[in-house]
Parts: structure tokens; sequence; C-alpha cells
């Protein structure tokens, strides 16, 4: 099988690492320091923080609807191969999320970790997946492989509501950005440099994604052509 | 036959091997009076106010307990490779299921019977009543139904029964912690309205969880 070079992944770096630096820019020398963040200049890892909680929960919603296609459109590799791309790039965000958040919480909390609804829902969220990737990890068999990670790829996702609901009855002190339909905290120069760190994100999610996606595949071509030279030299 | 029928002749069938031998009830049994005394000695029960660490201490105990159960209940199944020949039978994926589950949540309760009479006996606490058999009867749906699914997975992996708690504690952590918070309300006698919320969650984690495992039965299985 002959590879074409793909038209899409090179300019797809050139915009991400374009958005990534406007971001950066918007972040630091475009957002005013913030009040309702608490203070300081330490409020612009906000920029930073909600664009990788976006991705990791972006990431999960995709294997669940991975998860999902797999098991009732005829098992098809390709559904798994995004399925699994995705939960190992939702499980590096994850902790990316808890790490950038502790480093806000230590000044402004004063502490680094509290059993806030949506930190330990983002802590047991990433155990779920990291689960999911032991299992698989644990099974030879791809098709089986495959099929187990998508019922746990539901089951998974569908128990992450149950536990936001079951950590928010103890006291919230997480800000919260997204109450009712305005962003209403957040002033005219925070949006914008918000919605490009949104889209910077998403683009390196795409990125990541369609390349670990690349090397499944090649690792696929790899595993038959192997097969293919046995039989031949047998 | 009907369904429910089905469904009790795969729970009978546990239940008649088990009471011939009596392993698993057993090592359960020993291993949640086992635990109970650990808490006793890691938290010093006596001193503190025992009402706020029991409760934790109940699902702790057949969190464990149920896992143990879990596990071994399928994997002896598919180690006598009877597994394969339930597969076989000429009954509907889900009656199988519910009739391992049902069967893991008898084994549960026996143990629980046990339970919560030391509960009382060592805290000293009002366990044994209505309210807390219904919210520990309800906790241990869920748990053992999501389990059921769980471990027949963790059963067909190279890991084993040792994948099994990694799969099913993050998921199981809302209906134990909605558990633990509806036992100390009823504990406590407090009002119903104060912790109906967690009641409600309770139930909506056995619906949720019970239905998703019943849809995605069938895949863990086939072969």
């Amino acid at each position: 099988m002959s590879q074409t070079r793909d038209r899409i992944t090179v300019p797809l770096i050139v915009i991400t690492a374009i958005f990534i630096a406007v971001a950066t820019y918007f972040a630091f020398g475009y957002a005013p320091t913030a009040d309702v963040l608490s203070g300081s200049d330490v409020q612009r890892i906000f920029y930073f923080h909600v664009g990788i909680a976006w991705i990791a929960g972006l990431a999960l919603f995709v294997t669940f609807v991975c998860s999902l296609l797999y098991l009732w459109r005829g098992e098809q590799r390709k559904y798994d191969i995004i399925a699994s791309a995705s939960v190992e790039i939702g499980v590096v965000f994850g902790v990316m999320v808890l790490l950038s958040g502790m480093l806000w919480a230590r000044p402004v909390w004063n502490t680094w970790w509290t059993w806030d609804p949506r930190l330990t829902t983002t802590a047991i969220t990433e155990f779920i997946y990291v689960a999911y990737l032991m299992l698989r990890g644990a099974l030879d068999d791809p098709q089986r492989r495959a099929r187990f990670s998508a019922v746990y790829g539901i089951i998974g996702f569908a128990s992450v509501p149950i536990t936001y609901f079951s950590t928010k009855w103890f006291n919230t002190i997480h800000p919260d950005l997204f109450d009712g339909q305005n962003l209403s905290p957040l002033t005219d120069h925070m949006k914008p440099a918000m919605f490009i760190s949104l889209a910077a994100f998403t683009l390196v999610y795409i990125l990541l994604v369609r390349m670990r996606a690349k090397v499944e595949r090649t690792s696929d071509e790899v595993a038959q052509l192997k097969q293919e030279v046995m039989s031949i030299s047998n | 036959m009907s369904y429910l029928r089905k469904v009790f002749i795969i729970v009978r069938k546990d239940l008649v091997t088990e009471l011939r031998s009596r392993e698993m009830i057993f090592s359960m049994g020993a291993f949640s009076v086992l635990v109970i005394l650990l808490f006793a000695f890691a938290f010093d029960l006596r001193v503190t106010k025992a009402g706020t660490v029991a409760p934790g201490a109940l699902w702790s105990v057949i969190a464990f307990a149920g896992m143990l159960g879990l596990g071994r209940s399928i994997s002896a199944e598919i180690d006598r490779g009877s597994f394969d020949a339930l597969l076989l039978a000429p009954v509907d994926r889900s009656a199988i299921f519910f009739g391992k589950a049902l069967g893991i949540i008898a084994f549960m309760m026996i143990v629980e019977a046990v339970i919560l009479p030391l509960f009382v006996i060592f805290f000293n606490l009002p366990f044994v009543q209505p309210l807390i058999i219904l919210i520990v009867v309800l906790g241990t749906v869920g748990y053992g139904g999501i389990g059921t699914l769980l471990a027949t997975m963790a059963a067909n992996t190279r890991l084993r029964e040792v994948l099994l708690p990694v799969l099913l504690l993050p998921i199981a952590i809302p209906a134990l912690l909605a558990a633990v918070k509806c036992t100390a309300g009823a504990l406590d006698g407090r009002d119903f309205a104060e912790w109906s919320n967690w009641f409600g969650l309770l139930i909506a984690f056995d619906l949720i969880m019970l239905g998703a495992a019943f849809l995605v039965y069938d895949f863990v299985v086939e072969d």
C-alpha cells in the first residue's frame, strides 16, 4: 500500500501554531487583569485552563459517540481508533486541567486541592478513563478489545453526570463563569481572549486525534504486512 | 417459559451451587468482619463520634465484600467452562445478565444480613431499621448490577479480577456516596426532605446503570 502524503496535516500544524501564539498574546497582552477571578496576574492561567478543560470534555464526548457508533454501526475499526485516540488525549488534558487548576488554586483558595464538585468529578472521570486504557491494555484480541472498551466508554460517560450531581451537593467554591445564559463575570476584553483560546485548543485536539489515528492505522498496516510476509515465507 | 422464569432458573443455579460449597458466602463474610475490625482499629471508633464514621465504614465493607463476590461469581463460571454452556442456553442474553446479577445481589444481601447486626453490636447504633435496610438494598442493586457487567468484562481480560476494582470503583463512587449520605441521614433520624436528593440519586444510579448494563451486555458476552 503506498502512503499518499496528506495535504492537511502540515497546514493544520501551521494554523494551530498561529492560533496558539495569538491565544497566548491575548491571554497575556490583551486581556485585563480580572477582578472576578481574584486579583493578580495568576488568573491569566484561566485562558489555558478553560481551553484545556474544554478539550478534556470534548475528547471524552467524542469517545462516547464513537463507542456508540462502534457498537451500533457494525463494529467498524475506524470508530475504535478515534475512540481510543480521543481517550488518550482526554487523559493527558485531564491531568493538565487538574494541574493548571492547582497552580491557580494555591494562591487564590490558599490550597492546592478541595473537594469541590468540579474538581472531584474531574478527578473521578480521570480515573474512569485511566481504567479504560488499562482495560485496553489487558485485552489481546483486537475485536474484543474494541467491543469492551466501547462498552466501558459508554458506561463511563454515562456516569459522569451522576458523579457531578453527587458531588454538587457539597459546598462549591469553584467560580462559575457559565452561570445562566451570559458569561456575566467576564468583561468585554476577557471574552475574545477566552474564545480564541478555546479555538486554539480545539485545533490542537483535532491535530492530535488525526496524528494518533494515523499511527494506529499504520500499525494496523504493519501488522497486516507482517502476516502477509509470514504466510509467504511459510 | 416466561422471561422471569428463565432469570429465576439462573439465579437458582447460582444459589444451589453456592449452598453446596458455601465458599463464597463464607469468604465474603469472613472478609467483611475482618474489614470491620480493621476499621475499628484504624479509626479507633470507640473514642471518636462513631456515628460520623460508621456509614462510610459500612459502605466500604459492602463495596469490598461485593467486589470479592463479583470477581469470584464470574471467574468461577469461566474456570469451570460453565459460562460458555450458560451462553449456549436458549435464553435471551439479558436473562443471563439479570440472572447473574440477581445471584450476586442475593449473596451480597446474605452477607449484609450479617454485617448490619455486627454494626449494631460494634458501634451501638441503630443500623437495623427498615429505612436503612431499604437503602442497603438499593445500593446493593446498583452496585451488584453494574458490577456484574464489569466483572464479566474483567474476567475476560489478561488481568482478570485484578482489573475489577479499577473498572468498578470510579463508576460506583456516586452510588456509594449517595448510599453513605442516606445511611447517615437515616441513622441520625434527620428529616427525609434533608437527604431526599441523595435518595433520588441512588435510585437514578440504579435505573441508569441497570438500563445501560442491560443494553450493552450482549456485546460483552458475544464471541
